[in-house]
Formats: structure tokens, sequence, C-alpha cells
């Protein structure tokens, strides 16, 4: 995959579309591609976060431990971002990702992200804007849930 | 150390003074007769006053001593002279006046040969006296004494004396002989003539000095004022917040136009005074001619002087201001040098200066062996008189281990160095082993004790000297010399005797073996090993060992193992299926995680001419690239890769970090790359001139396929190199073989690191996991084989840098405490020896350090209290006192000072 078409890609993703033409290209150039084989875990739930991962090929699990193993919540595929919430603040992991079959990521780490972020105002903006929608998002959800309950 | 310069160069010199003086007495003899010869040439020859007649003959070498009168009076008759007519005496009389020239000439060069080497001798004498006196400083001495400043001294400031000692008595006996003899020759031909050469002589002499001496105070004013006003530069640019703060730029811009002014004053007068002094100094020398040639020309006009005095007198005139002037310089420089000597010798006197028997070297001192370490009523003063150690009384085996604890200022550190000997108590004793240690040479405290502080020093050399440092106490098994080398360790010996410096061979071997307990250099190496893992730094040695490239010594005992293991570790890679994670080196492929640079070449540069930034100045890189026509593919990819780097990173602000970490572009050369750009666009790439040319074809040799994913180098483009690596290697020049080790699947690489070469290839971008693992498989593979051993050696080889600079610092501080214990001392004195290692490695490596001391004496200063449980015996301090020694739990529960100290922690 060349850079032009790793640019299209990583521009499908709302957090990375608002960044200028020229940083998005510097953002794929500074990424690291990385194969992981089939049970191999791209990190766990607890580590300090330091990069977003984008499956370019093969598939993985997300899953949560818990106390009888891990419960696996979700499966990525193909042009599917993991671990960009993390990477916008010092929360560590919340959940482990394992690859299933071989797998292609491109690894955008936490340093190139905000290196390129600093530079672009306006992706900055639509950062905010997208977390305050998954803000109200999740306080909808637990407003419901409380009134669920009730 | 002597007070006075002059002291000092009699002291030392006054035989190889003497030595000179027989030549300067002979120089005189010559000088004067090449005086006298000339007034010969021209009367008795030229004007042919020995030859009346044509035909007539005179003797030549006639040599006839008139007796004075008690004598009886008569003429000794010791030569009669041959006889000569007149052309052939006026040859011989040249020839003679030519001898002499050269005779004088030879003494002159064997007199400045003996005064450069005395000079030198006196110079090496004094370097070292001083360096000498630096060792025999007291520590507390250091902390006043700026190192840069010792250095200079030592260097830059004594230099000019070992040029002035070699003149200090031979150049005013040279150069006032000279005028003497002149002079004497002068009122020998004429006594009224010579009393005028010697009045304007004396007036020279007087006058120029006195002129001068306002000079002098001139030049030392300037300097000082130059020195002030560096320091008032400094001092601006310290304050420089305070300036902006407090808007008084124009105060300071006012201050330093004030010392500019200052400055400038001095100068002013200074070279006013100077050519008013050439002035003088020119007239006075160029009136005398006048003086002669009127005087001198009435008294041959009236005949009561000879022609050929006159041009004599007029000859050795011209050689009368000359030493004259030399004798005022020499002057001048005296008192210039005697400043300087005496400032240097005022920062080298120390009045508590350690005896130099002190530190004698001593073979076979006596060591105390077992019993116990006593101190008795120790006590330390700092300049002021407050006591940091007061009174501390302790006795304690030496097989047992004391840890010293205390509050921020409680003197454990003075106590350890006390301990140590390192520095001198004020009061009271030190015992080990019934030897007296307050008084006792550094031959048995360097010996029997090892002191450990921190931060500790290191010295640049490699890690396994730095080990062994606290072994060189002397020199041991000598070094066998022979011919050439000999002769030059025969001439290093006399010099040395004759200037007072040690004739200790450096290149002996030093390691004191027997001090170690070992019975040689193998049984020390196993010794070094099992110390490294007790300070826990072997894994540390071990990485450095892959990391380095072995030496060609240790290479030989590698070679085989080492493509035994390249074999056995590709074996193992491929049984567990993931062969493909290292991308080994093959002739026949391009290697995708290699630079381009690696794949043309096809091996590893020895010295600069194939680094890779070198490669596109290559001359026969670039042949290469001509004849196999990858010239202009090469540019069009550098291009290209311009183009990108210009693209990317041109919107970067100034400094971006990316820089550094992702661009094949320098940020300060992106502006000349856009330029190139620019100029390709207009001529087309074949157009553009050879600079540029260059500046492309530097860029992509740094391509790595896997890694930069710029998609430049398609497949036909990798064979293509492939093909050019063939031919790189087959026609490499003779000239050139021994810079480049190629990449040889049966062969060791001598320039590669041991890692490189065990990989032989390149573990894959991107693949997650692969460097550990395989890492941790090279391990398991070299475990197997057992040549762990072997990589930690190499590892030992590793050079740290100037003071360590290129270890951690917590691995600096494990190698000093490596280097205490190899040493196996009666006692082992740790000062807060583990304070820079992080919590757990201070635990751990304190648990080891102890272990390994069973039985042997151990004095702790702790700098963490909770340690103390660990020790047999605890010693509390509070401001310098002892308040508490026992055991730890009976201390605890005793609920005194350390109790306290526990529960302030």
């Amino acid at each position: 995959m060349s850079l032009e078409e790793e640019v299209e890609l990583i521009r499908r993703f709302p957090i990375f579309s608002k960044i200028q033409p020229a940083m998005q290209k510097l953002l794929c150039f500074g990424s690291e591609r990385m194969t992981y084989e089939p049970r191999q875990v791209l990190f766990r739930a607890g580590d300090a976060a330091d990069a977003a991962y984008i499956v370019i090929d093969g598939t993985a699990e997300i899953s949560i431990p818990t106390p009888t193993g891990p419960y696996v919540i979700n499966t990525l595929g193909r042009n599917e971002i993991v671990g960009e919430i993390a990477i916008f603040g010092d929360v560590p992991r919340t959940a482990t990702v394992t690859a299933v079959t071989r797998l292609e990521t491109m690894r955008i780490s936490k340093d190139l992200f905000y290196n390129v972020i600093r530079e672009s105002p306006d992706a900055a903006l639509e950062l905010i804007r997208i977390l305050a929608g998954r803000l109200a998002n999740t306080t909808a959800q637990v407003s419901r849930t409380i009134s669920g309950t009730r | 150390m002597e007070r006075s310069l002059f002291g000092f160069i009699i002291r030392y010199s006054k035989r190889d003074q003497w030595l000179i003086v027989p030549f300067v007495v002979a120089s005189m003899l010559f000088y004067y007769l090449s005086l006298d010869l000339p007034k010969m040439i021209i009367n008795q020859a030229i004007q042919g006053k020995s030859f009346p007649d044509p035909g007539s003959t005179a003797p030549f070498l006639k040599v006839h001593i008139a007796l004075p009168a008690f004598l009886g009076g008569d003429v000794l008759r010791l030569f009669d002279g041959i006889e000569l007519e007149r052309l052939p005496y006026l040859f011989v009389l040249t020839i003679v006046l030519l001898g002499l020239i050269v005779l004088t000439g030879i003494l002159k060069f064997q007199i400045n040969t003996m005064k450069g080497w005395m000079g030198e001798r006196m110079l090496r004498r004094l370097r070292f006296v001083l360096f000498d006196h630096i060792l025999r400083f007291p520590l507390a001495r250091f902390r006043r004494i700026k190192a840069a400043e010792m250095a200079t001294m030592i260097k830059d400031e004594v230099e000019p004396l070992g040029g002035f000692i070699g003149e200090a008595f031979i150049q005013p006996l040279y150069q006032s002989g000279l005028a003497l003899t002149a002079l004497f020759f002068i009122l020998y031909q004429h006594f009224a003539l010579g009393m005028v050469a010697l009045v304007v002589v004396v007036v020279q002499a007087v006058i120029i000095p006195v002129m001068r001496r306002r000079l002098l105070l001139l030049a030392r004013e300037r300097q000082i004022g130059a020195r002030l006003l560096a320091g008032r530069i400094a001092e601006c640019v310290d304050g420089i917040v305070e300036i902006h703060a407090n808007d008084t730029s124009n105060y300071e811009r006012a201050e330093l136009s004030s010392r500019l002014g200052k400055l400038f004053r001095i100068r002013f007068e200074f070279y006013q005074r100077k050519f008013m002094i050439k002035f003088w100094n020119n007239f006075l020398s160029q009136v005398t001619p006048f003086l002669f040639y009127s005087i001198g020309g009435y008294l041959v006009i009236v005949g009561k002087l000879d022609i050929g005095a006159l041009v004599a007198v007029i000859a050795a005139y011209k050689d009368l201001p000359g030493p004259v002037k030399e004798l005022i310089d020499w002057d001048q420089q005296r008192m210039d040098v005697q400043i300087k000597y005496n400032q240097v010798v005022e920062q080298f006197t120390v009045d508590d200066l350690v005896p130099a028997e002190m530190q004698a070297l001593i073979e076979a001192p006596e060591m105390p062996t077992g019993g116990s370490l006593r101190a008795s009523n120790l006590s330390l003063a700092d300049d002021s008189g407050t006591k940091s150690v007061d009174g501390v009384s302790f006795e304690t085996d030496l097989s047992r281990h004391v840890a010293i604890i205390g509050a921020q200022g409680c003197g454990g550190s003075d106590l350890a160095q006390l301990l140590a000997r390192l520095v001198r108590p004020a009061g009271g004793t030190i015992e080990m082993g019934g030897v007296d240690l307050t008084r006792a040479p550094e031959a048995v405290t360097g010996r029997a004790i090892a002191y450990v502080g921190s931060p500790s020093y290191m010295f640049p050399v490699s890690v396994r000297d730095n080990l062994l440092y606290g072994l060189k106490h002397r020199p041991g098994k000598p070094r066998d010399y022979d011919g050439e080398a000999l002769r030059e360790r025969e001439f290093h010996v006399r010099e040395a005797g004759r200037t007072g410096t040690p004739e200790s061979d450096i290149n002996a071997d030093w390691i004191d073996y027997q001090a170690a307990g070992v019975s040689g250099a193998g049984e020390l190496e196993a010794r070094i090993v099992e110390v490294l893992q007790i300070v826990d730094l072997q894994e540390t040695i071990f990485e450095l060992g892959l990391r380095s490239a072995a030496s060609s010594a240790r290479s030989g005992e590698l070679g085989e193992n080492v493509l035994r293991i390249r074999r056995a570790l590709h074996e193992e890679l491929v049984s567990l299926g993931i062969g493909e994670w290292v991308e080994r080196f093959d002739p026949a492929r391009y290697n995708r995680n290699a630079t381009l640079a690696e794949n043309l070449l096809f091996g590893t540069p020895v010295g600069k001419k194939f680094e890779i930034d070198n490669l596109a100045k290559n001359e026969y890189v670039r042949r290469v690239l001509a004849e196999t026509g990858l010239m202009e593919d090469m540019l069009k990819t550098g291009h290209k890769l311009a183009q990108t780097m210009v693209e990317l990173f041109s919107g970067l602000p100034p400094g971006h970090e990316f820089f550094e970490r992702y661009s094949f572009v320098r940020q300060e050369d992106l502006p000349q790359v856009e330029e190139i750009l620019g100029r390709v666009l207009e001529s087309g790439l074949t157009g553009i001139a050879e600079d540029d040319r260059n500046s492309l074809l530097v860029l992509p040799f740094k391509l790595i396929q896997a890694r930069h994913r710029l998609g430049l180098i398609d497949e036909a483009f990798e064979l293509r190199i492939v093909e050019a690596r063939r031919y790189f290697s087959a026609n490499l020049p003779g000239d050139l073989r021994e810079s480049i080790e190629f990449f040889d699947p049966d062969r060791y690489n001598r320039a590669a690191s041991l890692q490189d070469n065990m990989l032989f290839g390149r573990i894959v971008a991107g693949q997650a996991e692969a460097v550990p693992r395989i890492g941790g498989l090279l391990r398991k593979v070299l475990d197997e084989l057992g040549l762990r051993p072997q990589v930690v050696k190499i590892g030992l080889d590793y050079q740290v840098g100037v003071g360590g600079a290129l270890l951690a610092v917590a691995d600096r501080q494990k190698i000093a405490l490596a280097r205490a214990l190899v040493r196996r001392p009666a006692m082992l004195i740790l000062d807060q020896a583990v304070a820079v290692l992080d919590s757990a490695s201070q635990l751990r490596v304190t648990a080891g350090i102890l272990e390994y001391r069973k039985g042997r004496g151990v004095v702790w200063f702790l700098n963490r209290n909770d340690l103390a449980e660990r020790f047999d015996q605890v010693i509390v301090l509070e401001r310098g006192k002892l308040v508490e020694s026992g055991s730890f739990a009976e201390l605890k529960s005793a609920g005194g000072a350390l109790r306290k100290l526990l529960s302030a922690d």
C-alpha cells in the first residue's frame, strides 16, 4: 500500500478527516506498519495508551478481562480503528485487543498524533466536536439506564 | 617548590648551564677573529701594505708572541708562517673568514640546541612537579579550585617559562659577550671611536628600559582591564533578565562604554610610547655611523687611523645594537616570566600538602590482616572550625558489616571518608588489624580499603580497564623491549632521570594480581564476571557486547562460533515458523529491510570511504552506478524523494521534532532542496549542475523499502541494484578492498556488531514482538553453545567515554562498586554508594554486596535507613557525634535515636 492509499484510508475516519492534506500525509509517513500473528496481543486492558491502530487487513477481537476469563465484546475488521479514544488523554486501556487472523495494522503513536493535531486547529475543533458528541451520547445512555432501573 | 624562578633554575639546571659556557666563550673568540680579519684583508691584501712590490710575498699564519719585559722582552717565534703572494694571500684570508663564519654558526647552533633541550627538560620537570602537587592536594582543597584553571596553568601558563629557562643565564652571557667583544674591538682599534660607541650603547641600555617600564605597566593594566571586561560581559549575559526587567540596559551600555574607553586610553598611550621608543632606538643606532663617518673619516684623512680599521669598526658597530636590544628584551621577559612563575607557584602552594612519602611506590607494604577496625576519638573540622565529625569512637571486627545512619548533616559522609583515610582527621586515630592507619602511606590504605562514593568517576577507557583501575598500584611484570623500542625506552628512562620524573614504565603490566588474590589474568577475568553478577551488571555488559564489533584480537577466537550461532539461530527461527522475521542477506536478492546503500555495497563499510553519507561523492560508487546504468534511476529516485520531503515537511514550523525523526533532509537544507527542485523544473534532471545532482543522489541511499513505504523502488529497480552489487564487488579496486567487509553467509564480518553477525540479516520492520522475541532466542542459542562469557568479554572492551558518559548513570555507579569488589579489600567503605540506583536495584545490589562480602568488613553510610536491618552493627550519628551503636534489633527496641529516624521515614 502506498502513501497515497494510506492517506485515502485515514481520511475516512472523522478524527483525521479535518487535518490538512499535507499533515495527513505526514501522519501516514510517520506512522508504523505493524503486523501481528494470530493470538498476538496489540495491547492489554490496564496498559498505558500510546497509540491508535487502524486495521488494514485481518481481524482482531476486543475483550475485557473478567474473573472468569476474557469476555469478547466486539470484533474488528478491515478499515476499522481501535484505541483512538485512549490516546487523547492519559487514561489506561479499557480493553484488550488480540489478533484473530494474521493482522496488518497502521500504528499511529500518541506523540505523532499530538504533533500533527498541534499544527491543525481545525482538526482539534473537529476532535472536540466528536468527543462532545460521544459524551452526549454516553450521558443519554446513562440517563436512560437510570430511568430504566427506576 | 622554589619560591623564586631563578632559585628553581639554579637548583635544577646548574650543571647544564655550565656545560654551555665553554661554547659561549669559544664563540666569542671566533667572533673577535671574524671582526679582526676584514681589517687584515683590507689593509694587507687589498691595499697591499704587505706587498710593496709585485711579486713580493707575505707570511701567512705567522705566530710570533712578544714576551713581556719581565720575561726578557724577547719575541717567541712559534711559527714563521707560509709565504704567499698577494692574490693567494687575499683568497686564503677570505676563505679563513668564511671558515670563521661557518664555525661561529655551528657554535651558535650547538648553543641553541643545548639551550632548547635544557629549557624543555626544565619545563618537563616543572609540569611534573605541578601535577605531582595536584595529586598531593588534600581533598578539601578541590572544593576551591577549578579543574580548567589547573589544566591551563600546567599546560599554557608554564609554557613560556620553558623557553625562558633555556635563556635565563646563557642569553645575557652570550649577548653581553657579543656586545663587549665588539666594544672591546672598537676600543682597541681607536679609543675615541670606542668611547663614542660606548656612550651610545650606555644611553640605549639605560634609557630604553626606563621608557619600557611604563610600557610593562600599561600592558599589565590592559590585561587586567580585558579580563574584567570579559567578566563584565559574562555578568550581563547571566543577568540579562534583570537588565530587561529593570530597564537598565542603558546603564549597562554606559558602563561598558566607559570600560572600553579606559582600554582605549591604555592602548593609545601604549602605542604612542611604543613608537616613541622605536624612534629613539633607531635614532641612537643610526646616529653613531654618522659620528663614525665624520670623525673616523677625518682621522683617516689626517692619517691617524687606517681605512681597514675604520671599515672594521663600522662593521663591528653594526653588530652592537643587536645584542643590546636582545639584552633589554631578555630583561623584560625575565620580569614577565618571574611574575607568571610566582602566580602559578602561589596557586600550587598548599600548607597541608600530603607528604611525598605517603604516596611512595611501595612494592609490598605491610598490610593489616584480621583483627578489628578501631576508631578512637575521631574528629574532622572544616575551615570555619565547625566539627562535622566530633569525637567518634567505635570498634568492630574486620569480619562484620557496619551501617552508619543519621539525618541530614549527621556527618556520615565525612566519617566514611575519614575511615577510608581520604581526609586526614583533625584529631583521633584509626587502627585496622593493629596497623595505625592515621599515618599509614596510601600504599597501605589504598590496598586494604576500598571506597566508593556517590557519584563515582569513570575514566575514559574500556569497562574492563575501569574495573581493574583499583589494582594499578605499581608496575608489575616489565614489558620486554628490543631494537628501536628498547632504544626509545632507554632514552625515556635517561631523560626521566634527568628531569626528576618517574621512570616507571606505563606499558608494564600494572595490574597487581597478588593484591587481588589471583594467580593471573584468567582468574581475574573470572572474578570480574562474578562481581558483575553481584552488582547486577551482567546483562548490561552482555548487551554492550552484542552491540559492539569485536576487536580483531577477540574476533579470532569468536569467528567460527559466530558462524555456528548464525546457523543455529536461523534453524531455530525456521523451526518456530518465524523464519521470515529476519530478512537474511542473500547475495542474489534485494533486502527490503536494509538500506539501499547496504543493498548496493552488500557489506559493512570499514572507515569513512563507504559511509552512507559519503557514497554519492565516492568516485568508485559513481563509476559503478554509471557503468550499470543506474545513475539516472538513482537521480530520478532522489528527485522524487526530494519532492516528497518538501511536500511533507515544508509546512512544519522550524525546529519541529519530525525533522529529526523522519526526514531525509535536514531542516536547514530544505530551502536549498526546494531551489534544486526549481532548477530541475527549468532544465530537467540532466541539465542541472553537478553539485545539485550530488545533493539529489545522496538521498535514496538511506531508503529502507519496508520501513519508509514510499513506493519508490519497484522490483525491476531492485533487480538492477542486485546486478550493480555484483559489479561493485567484481571490479573493486585493490586499494579499496580494506574499506569494506562484504556480507558473506560463510564468513565472520569484522566490521559489523556481534548481533548483526549472528542475525546475518535485518529484523523485519513492523513485525510485532519481533525484536524482543528474536533477542530472547539469540540469548538462548548463545547459552546453549556456552558462548555468553565470550560476549561479556567483548562487552568489557566497550569504551565508556569521557566520565563514563556513554553509560547510564546507574551503570557507572555499578561499575564503581564492581571496581571496589574486584579488589577484595580487607575493608569496604561505601558512602551512599547506591543512592543513584532506583529503589528496587538498591535493595538488590545492597543484598548482593553484603552477601558477597560475608565474613569481610563493610562500613556503609546508608542513604536509606530501612536497609540498616541487614547489618551486624548500626551506628547512629547526630551532628557529627555518635549517639547510638549496637545491633539493629537492640537499638530499635531501645526506642532511641534509631527509632526516631525510622519513624521519620
